[in-house]
């Protein structure tokens, strides 16, 4: 699909073109979700438990339904209906056991949100507690409580996900490259450590919103602040065995995602409300407080990693077993843990490789997709364990990285052969190296700074890549129409959920078309009786399908148009050309016919019509990749891989453990920028996401599983003062060759990796060894005070001495 | 109670419920749904308009206590349909992903460049620390500002390896 056009005749593409949908967005005008309202609209309230595991032994809704002004009463035993994504697990309400924390075990419906709140607080449910489960580590015993003792009868796709009945482990995924016990015999140093990641949540700044109306005659709309259209559809239909020709989802202005509103969430809980109601629309608007536990987080992670290296810097063995916190349910947590164990290897070559990814059910809320999709999180493992790595045999971290880094002709856990056009990560981590002095003596000014001060600098470089999790058939299309004035209307079905991809693709249809983008229209709003399908606006993949889908879609109404332009002009359509206005004859460029008195059909001067209305219809599905085997791994998980670097400076108070990033640099092998500054959005903003993830969020849960930070207040986001100084964006363009224009995504992978090169650098400026995410301060201070033997062989630790006398 | 507030220019005297947060009475009482909630705690700033000349949280102001106050939105800068320097200035510098705290960040920018309209980097953070956006970083907004300020050097802003 990679259009050979050379860089300087590009006239679309590769343009920092504004974006097509802020003029709205700084006026206030664009509108969400939680910005409509509908005649005769309710709005909905959910009780939540105060329990993490607990029997519900009677709920009684009689005094609130008493309440005037309330239309509807639901709990669990009104509705026996599960939904689920991978693995069909999740009551719309709870019934008979709460699972976690904040779980909906009723719902109201009312004429306004006070009636609602009032009537959910008469809500009267006796629970009897029950022990929960809340450590993956323990949740996998033998004899642990069962979070679903169900999960053998549950519905799944039985073709990538291994449930285990009568356990706790929701999927097991299984890679095996090489001889794991050669590898380990041919090493010279051997070093096994564990990391972990608490849960982490999204914070999208518009909380999850629906609206829902289940109309008499099974008619249902839902307006959402959803990414993925279709599959909400899709699976509301599975869930409530409706066709779907009976169900519109329509999706505004969506407020930030970031995975969190991908899958289906609160829509069917709207919907039975709505039809318990007789059919009036409910509107439930999650509170920033409810966003933490009633929706999905960021799975937890403890990830061991043992590697077999050798005195040259070759690794040649690596055995993980990562334990994924799913929470209660498995959502998006099963295809985490399957993304995360094809890519665990990072980007680097590893012969002999044996890893074990667990979806482990815990009685906690629950774990979606977030930016990154497993990546974040296991990165700050394998990452970390790289420099550790590189100090045990005393190579310098990034030569250790550079030696082991994929390149033409390696081959990734599962069997693919890297080649010249999958990506340069080397490139990307020289580009960083440079860009923070990796290497180099101190600046004068810093050095004169750490005297002055006694703080400490570092420095580290991290490597990353990855791939769109997706099902390996997983296609899309776009539809063109011109309008009579030779504009051009562009539907699609990814969402734009801030990411800047429906400028991307206007401008990727604009050069396809030759014309100015300006021509160019996508409604930023999704209906699924109006738009063609999409799967979901997820796993970075949207730029490089919807962009392949628009060129098809431009060709297919150039050839209309040409047609049609033949017709008139008495020409062989081969011998036609045309610029942003017209369709001319190549050797008769006189001969022309205009895109304006073609587009809705032409007429001749007589009257009479020929053609019709101009339409582009493009296709495009990911090709020639495959399902994964379910004991080894082996398959073609990957549409492309997108290799990125980070290079962190950090200045670190070696006595109070305070520190301060100085400067971030990241280099990223996009293929083809398409937007630079889109981009250079996109890098900058998972950038300070990641370093949130680093150095302060995260879910903290008292010993009974209450969560114990559902606000701003106890889990802090970056804000414009948590800003490193410097921030630097680079991009490397080795062209996809399947991708448009050569582009390939680059929506998640600025936040990954980035919480190791905090880990690292902080480790390099005053040798706390980290092995915990977030970094808070007293971390750091906790970290330099227990300094303690810890697993690593006697090098590292003469190294970090031989380090820290160079300080 | 009855409420008289002037917003954006144009008087109004409606009605509100006394528990009513200013942020609903713009949003559900005169239909002004540019201003959003993030949090509804004060916490995220995305709901922030201009009152009397400063800046506030309007989650954390009940309708009542804006009664007699003069009242700036988000829907009151582009005055007769043309965008401020600073609203260019943000679609220009690609400074809006998501656009969920841009209005809230738009109202305390305005505010802030009205007493400070050359401010140093470090100053534009301090301004706008109490605005949450979780989407561009901060980056480019701050680039913004400073093209309005007239500090912004033009400069590439992706480097190509």
């Amino acid at each position: 699909m990679l259009e050979k056009v050379p860089a300087s005749e590009l006239k679309c593409v590769g343009h920092g073109t504004e974006r097509i949908d802020t003029v709205e967005k700084v006026t206030g005008a664009a509108y969400y979700t939680g910005d409509l309202c509908f005649p005769g609209m309710l709005f909905g309230k959910v009780k939540r438990s105060p329990h993490a595991k607990a029997r519900i032994v009677h709920i009684d809704t009689s005094r609130a339904r008493a309440l005037p002004g309330v239309h509807a009463v639901l709990t669990g035993a009104d509705l026996d209906v599960r939904v689920g994504l991978y693995l069909v697990d999740k009551y719309v309400l709870a019934r008979d056991v709460v699972r976690h924390f904040g779980e909906a075990v009723a719902a109201v419906a009312a004429e306004s949100p006070e009636i609602a709140r009032k009537a959910v607080d008469l809500i009267q449910v006796e629970y009897e507690p029950m022990t929960p489960v809340l450590d993956p580590a323990e949740a996998v015993k033998n004899g642990a409580p069962l979070v679903h003792p169900d999960l053998g009868s549950y519905d799944y796709v039985q073709e990538v996900f291994s449930p285990v009945g009568g356990t706790n482990i929701a999927n097991i995924s299984k890679y095996r490259k090489g001889d794991i016990e050669k590898g380990f015999a041919e090493a010279d140093v051997i070093v096994e450590r564990e990391y972990t990641n608490p849960s982490v949540q999204h914070v999208p700044m518009e909380t999850h919103v629906s609206i829902g109306q289940w109309q008499p005659g099974d008619k249902i709309q839902i307006w959402t602040s959803a990414q993925s259209p279709f599959t909400v559809r899709n699976l509301f239909c599975h869930s409530f065995k409706l066709s779907h020709n009976q169900v519109r989802v329509f999706i505004p202005y969506v407020g930030g995602g970031f995975g969190g509103k991908a899958g289906i969430h609160l829509e069917p809980l709207a919907c039975c409300l709505s039809r318990a109601a007789g059919g009036r629309p409910v509107k439930i608007q999650a509170t920033r407080e409810e966003e933490f536990s009633l929706l999905p987080c960021r799975s937890g992670l403890v990830n061991r990693i043992k590697t077999g290296v050798t005195r040259d810097g070759r690794i040649v063995a690596q055995q993980m077993t990562m334990l994924w916190d799913a929470g209660a349910y498995a959502d998006y947590a099963v295809n985490v843990t399957r993304a995360s164990g094809y890519s665990a290897a990072g980007p680097y070559e590893i012969p002999n490789a044996h890893i074990d990814a667990y979806t482990v059910y815990t009685n906690k809320p629950f774990g979606t997709a977030y930016r990154g999709f497993g990546h974040v999180e296991f990165s700050w493992g394998t990452e970390r364990h790289m420099t550790i790595l590189a100090r045990a045999i005393g190579m310098d971290p990034l030569e250790f990285r550079k030696r082991n880094a994929l390149r033409p002709g390696s081959i990734t856990l599962t069997g693919e052969v890297i080649r010249e056009h999958t990506g340069n990560v080397t490139k990307c981590m020289d580009t960083v190296a440079r860009a923070i002095g990796y290497g180099e003596p101190l600046s004068k000014e810093l050095e004169d700074r750490e005297a002055r001060t006694g703080k400490r600098i570092g420095k580290a470089v991290v490597a990353l890549h990855k791939a769109p999790a997706m099902p390996p058939f997983t296609g899309t299309a776009v539809v063109l129409r011109m309008n009579e004035d030779g504009t051009v209307i562009a539907t699609l079905s990814l969402t734009e959920i801030g990411a800047g991809t429906y400028t991307s693709i206007a401008q990727i249809i604009a050069e396809a078309l030759k014309f100015p983008v300006e021509r160019i229209k996508i409604p930023i709003e999704n209906d699924t009786d109006r738009d063609p399908y999409d799967w979901q606006t997820v796993a970075s993949k949207g730029l490089m399908l919807c962009g392949n889908a628009g060129i098809l879609a431009a060709r297919d109404l150039l050839n209309k148009a040409y047609d049609m332009a033949a017709q008139v002009l008495r020409a062989n359509p081969c011998d036609l050309d045309h610029d942003a206005d017209r369709i001319f004859v190549r050797h008769a460029p006189d001969q022309s016919v205009t895109f304006r008195s073609l587009a809705v059909g032409y007429a001749y001067p007589n009257g009479s019509g020929i053609g019709g209305p101009l339409v582009g219809v493009g296709r495009y599905i990911a090709q020639g990749l495959t399902n994964l085997d379910k004991e080894t791994g082996q398959g073609l998980p990957a549409l492309d891989w997108t290799y990125g670097a980070h290079g962190l400076v950090v200045e670190v108070d070696p006595i109070t453990g305070e520190y301060e990033v100085l400067k971030v640099a990241s280099a990223f092998d996009v293929g083809k920028a398409i937007n630079p500054l889109a981009v250079r959005g996109q890098i900058i903003g998972g950038m300070i996401q990641g370093l949130g993830t680093a150095m302060c969020e995260g879910y903290i849960y008292d010993a009974a599983g209450k969560l114990l930070n559902p606000n701003f207040t106890d889990n802090k986001i970056p804000t414009s003062l948590d800003m490193p100084a410097e921030i630097e964006a680079y991009v490397v363009e080795t062209p996809q060759i399947d991708g448009p224009y050569g582009a390939r995504g680059v929506g998640e992978h600025s936040m990954i990796a980035i919480c190791a090169a905090l880990g690292n650098a902080i480790q390099d400026a005053c040798g706390a060894d980290l092995t915990k995410m977030p970094i808070r301060w007293e971390d750091v201070w906790r970290a330099l005070k227990t300094a303690g033997p810890q697993v690593e062989s006697s090098a590292t630790i003469r190294n970090r001495a031989a380090c820290n006398t160079r300080k | 109670m009855r409420i008289r507030v002037r917003v954006n220019g144009r008087e109004y005297h409606q009605e509100a419920p006394d528990h009513w947060t200013l942020l609903r009475f713009l949003r559900e009482g005169l239909g002004l749904t540019g201003t959003k909630e993030g949090c509804g705690a004060g916490e995220c700033g995305a709901c922030t308009i201009i009152m009397d000349g400063r800046t506030v949280n309007s989650c954390l102001v009940l309708a009542p206590e804006a009664d007699g106050a003069t009242i700036e939105t988000i829907e009151g800068q582009a005055e007769g349909g043309k965008l401020t320097r600073l609203q260019e200035a943000l679609h220009k510098h690609h400074a809006v992903q998501c656009g969920f705290c841009t209005p809230g960040m738009v109202m305390s920018i305005e505010a802030f460049l009205r007493v400070n309209p050359r401010p140093t980097v470090a100053e534009i953070k301090e301004a706008i620390e109490g605005n949450f956006c979780r989407c561009t970083g901060y980056q480019q907004i701050i680039e913004a500002v400073q093209e309005v300020t007239g500090q912004r050097q033009e400069q590439e802003e992706l480097g190509h390896a």
